[in-house]
């Protein structure tokens, strides 16, 4: 037996964990309802509390939708490596000899695409129940799509930094969500806009950069949280 | 070429108490390093300092000459290290679990190794069972699985023998020794009596703290 | 070079300079904001808008200036933590955390006292006040992970890392309060921007400031030397400081 010096293919590993993550999921498809049924049931709820007169609630629907959007991805994030952690899978994921901000980032990327993306593509509908004006549904979903994708990427660094602990998940929301402020401000700031008739491009496009900078720092970030808490 | 792990000084402090300071530790083609001591003596701690998986609180870690910190990707990619937890995800079967792993460390893997090495182990019939249905000595021989599908020189197992039967325990310490023979090295903790079939050496951890 | 750092990141060597230094430090402090404050109530001239109300400033702005740098140097010293693992820079950080907590609970709630004369209600969603609200959360957020863990290490490193990411977020979170601010109340009066402050109201301003860092610096160096002898208690040279 000789040593081997180098590791070959970040490809295949990079696209074998995107297939096993998403087969787990899809294993257990009743956890993928969650999130979406989180988000129709608070947004019912709004004019439950508030009132169902349509101005009103058209005035406050694009921070209501986001709002919601937000505490539903925030839901499901307590889940992103905790399983890993107790199977013990995730302590093999680390000792992989390959870089592992990028297996992160295919896990990340696995979430994003089974709750970020089906709660902009679900929000149009939603926003029809509070009144959206018509004109920025097209926005909704847009900048959901695109601020989900931040959200899981912060949101991934609260949930590695508290996988090893017991009762980590009300921790977690401390942690996150005062970081996820800036996108739920220019992601509600891009569908105010769009429903007032308003100028989109210069929320899109922030929350556009707050996207970029997220994936440049934040799986770094991800795998050195997991380094430091997977070992309690 | 050879390969040698070389610890220096390693010291695990646990809320102010030394576990085990100022150790000293080799490994090397054909060594069977079994680490001991009493629980919580830090032998898991120990093993995954030796595997790079927590950060040295003293002393220095060497593969092949070089710091661990910059041979890290050259040492991963010699070491399988199988912890308390077997790593084998419930909702995937047996052969999933294993392509997975194989992926991980750059290698495609042919589906008929796998069903060849997971035979070895008893696991024929077996193969497409999702791993939530399987006992846990069966999840744990998925997981041994891997030490005949991706040949690694070093072996780091943290208890293997748990809840393995008795013809399983038979068959892994067979493994053990032949894989020593063959010129690997194997690092253990165990509660289990090896028959040894070779140079045994034994790191007491039960008297190196304070 | 590297040698005076691993010589003052030894806990040992810092007890004695910091022991050595505090009761100057104390000194300092309590001359600068005896000064300041007589200075501040009595002899700087009263705000021809806000009247005396605008005095509260004088304790508002050195809290809130003092609560963004803690900040700072707690990411500052969880940074030279998980770098060089030199466990006093952890200590200090520790030692940090509250106290930052504490001055931006200051800073809020003289922002809101002084909001009642300004804007006659206690809270407003004024841009200043609600970045200091969410770098409060963060505070505790901060303060929260460090406790959760059981043990001390992956505690004191988890919260590094979540400094160094929150302190990465503050600007992209001012920014986008500041954004979300003007794009809803726009030209509001807020508590602290004047045009031009004339010199018998900063100067006594600066030296609050001056005086609430001499303050921080000197309960930093105490408490530091407090949880010095706490973490490092079985050690022999601390037993022997007791005998």
């Amino acid at each position: 037996m000789q040593p081997r010096t180098s590791v070959a293919g970040l490809g295949p590993a990079l696209l074998a964990t995107l297939r096993r993550d998403l087969t787990v999921a899809l294993r257990r498809r009743g956890d993928l309802v969650n999130p979406p049924a989180f988000f129709a049931l608070v947004i019912t709820l709004f004019p439950l509390g508030i009132s169902p007169v349509p101005e009103q609630l058209a005035a406050i629907a694009p921070g209501l939708l986001w709002v919601a959007a937000l505490l539903a991805t925030q839901l499901s994030l307590d889940a992103l490596f905790r399983s890993d952690h107790e199977d013990g899978s995730l302590e093999q994921l680390l000792l992989a000899p390959q870089p592992l901000a990028a297996l992160v980032l295919a896990k990340v990327a696995v979430h994003w695409l089974l709750t970020g993306l089906p709660l902009a593509l679900m929000a149009p509908l939603l926003g029809l129940l509070l009144s959206l004006p018509s004109g920025s549904y097209g926005v909704l979903a847009a900048s959901l799509a695109l601020g989900s994708a931040t959200l899981g990427l912060i949101g991934a660094i609260g949930a590695a930094l508290t996988v090893g602990l017991a009762r980590g998940s009300v921790l977690l929301s401390l942690l996150v969500l005062p970081l996820t402020i800036p996108v739920l401000i220019f992601g509600s700031g891009a569908v105010q806009a769009a429903a007032m008739g308003g100028d989109v491009a210069p929320a899109l496009a922030m929350l556009g950069a707050q996207l970029a900078l997220a994936l440049m720092l934040a799986p770094w970030a991800i795998a050195g949280a997991l380094r430091i808490s997977i070992h309690g | 070429m050879t390969f040698r792990l070389e610890a220096r000084g390693l010291a695990c402090e646990r809320d102010d108490r030394w576990l085990f300071r100022d150790l000293d530790l080799g490994v090397g083609p054909g060594d069977v390093v079994r680490i001991e001591g009493p629980n919580g003596s830090g032998k898991t701690s120990l093993l995954k300092l030796l595997a790079g998986q927590l950060p040295l609180q003293a002393g220095e870690l060497h593969w092949n000459g070089v710091s661990l910190r910059r041979a890290r990707p050259a040492f991963l990619a010699n070491l399988l290290y199988l912890g308390h937890a077997p790593g084998i995800k419930p909702a995937l079967n047996a052969l999933e679990n294993l392509a997975w792993y194989q992926a991980l460390h750059g290698e495609s893997g042919s589906h008929r190794a796998r069903l060849a090495a997971l035979e070895v182990l008893g696991l024929a019939g077996f193969e497409e069972v999702p791993a939530a249905q399987l006992s846990a000595g069966q999840q744990r021989r998925i997981a041994l699985a891997r030490l005949t599908l991706s040949p690694r020189l070093l072996w780091i197992l943290d208890e293997p023998f748990t809840a393995i039967d008795r013809q399983g325990v038979a068959a892994l310490e067979d493994a053990l020794w032949n894989h020593a023979a063959a010129g690997g090295a194997v690092l253990l903790t165990t509660h289990h009596e090896l028959h040894a079939r070779g140079a045994l050496t034994r790191v007491d951890l039960s008297k190196a703290g304070d | 070079m590297w040698d005076v750092v691993h010589r003052l990141g030894s806990p040992r060597t810092f007890y004695t300079i910091a022991g050595r230094w505090q009761p100057w430090l104390w000194a300092l402090a309590a001359l600068l904001l005896g000064t300041g404050s007589v200075w501040a109530l009595l002899f700087a001239p009263a705000d021809y808008q806000q009247g005396d109300s605008f005095r509260i400033l004088y304790v508002h702005v050195p809290a809130a200036i003092l609560a963004q740098s803690c900040f700072v140097l707690m990411a500052v010293a969880g940074a030279i933590f998980l770098v060089w693992r030199i466990k006093l820079a952890d200590m200090v950080a520790t030692v940090i955390a509250p106290f930052g907590a504490a001055m931006t609970g200051v800073a809020l709630f003289s922002g809101s006292v002084w909001g009642v004369p300004t804007w006659g209600t206690w809270w407003v969603w004024d841009a200043r006040l609600t970045s200091m609200l969410i770098q409060l959360f963060l505070y505790l957020g901060v303060i929260a992970l460090r406790g959760a863990f059981a043990s001390r290490d992956g505690g004191a490193r988890a919260a590094s890392l979540l400094t160094l990411v929150g302190v990465i977020n503050i600007p992209i979170i001012k920014y986008s309060v500041d954004w979300w601010n003007t794009l809803h109340q726009p030209a509001t009066f807020t508590l602290t921007q004047r045009p031009a402050m004339p010199a018998e109201m900063w100067l006594p301003l600066a030296v609050m400031v001056l005086g609430f860092y001499a303050y921080f610096v000197a309960l930093t160096l105490t408490r530091t030397r407090s949880e010095i002898l706490r973490r490092e208690g079985r050690k022999r040279w601390v037993l022997e400081l007791g005998s």
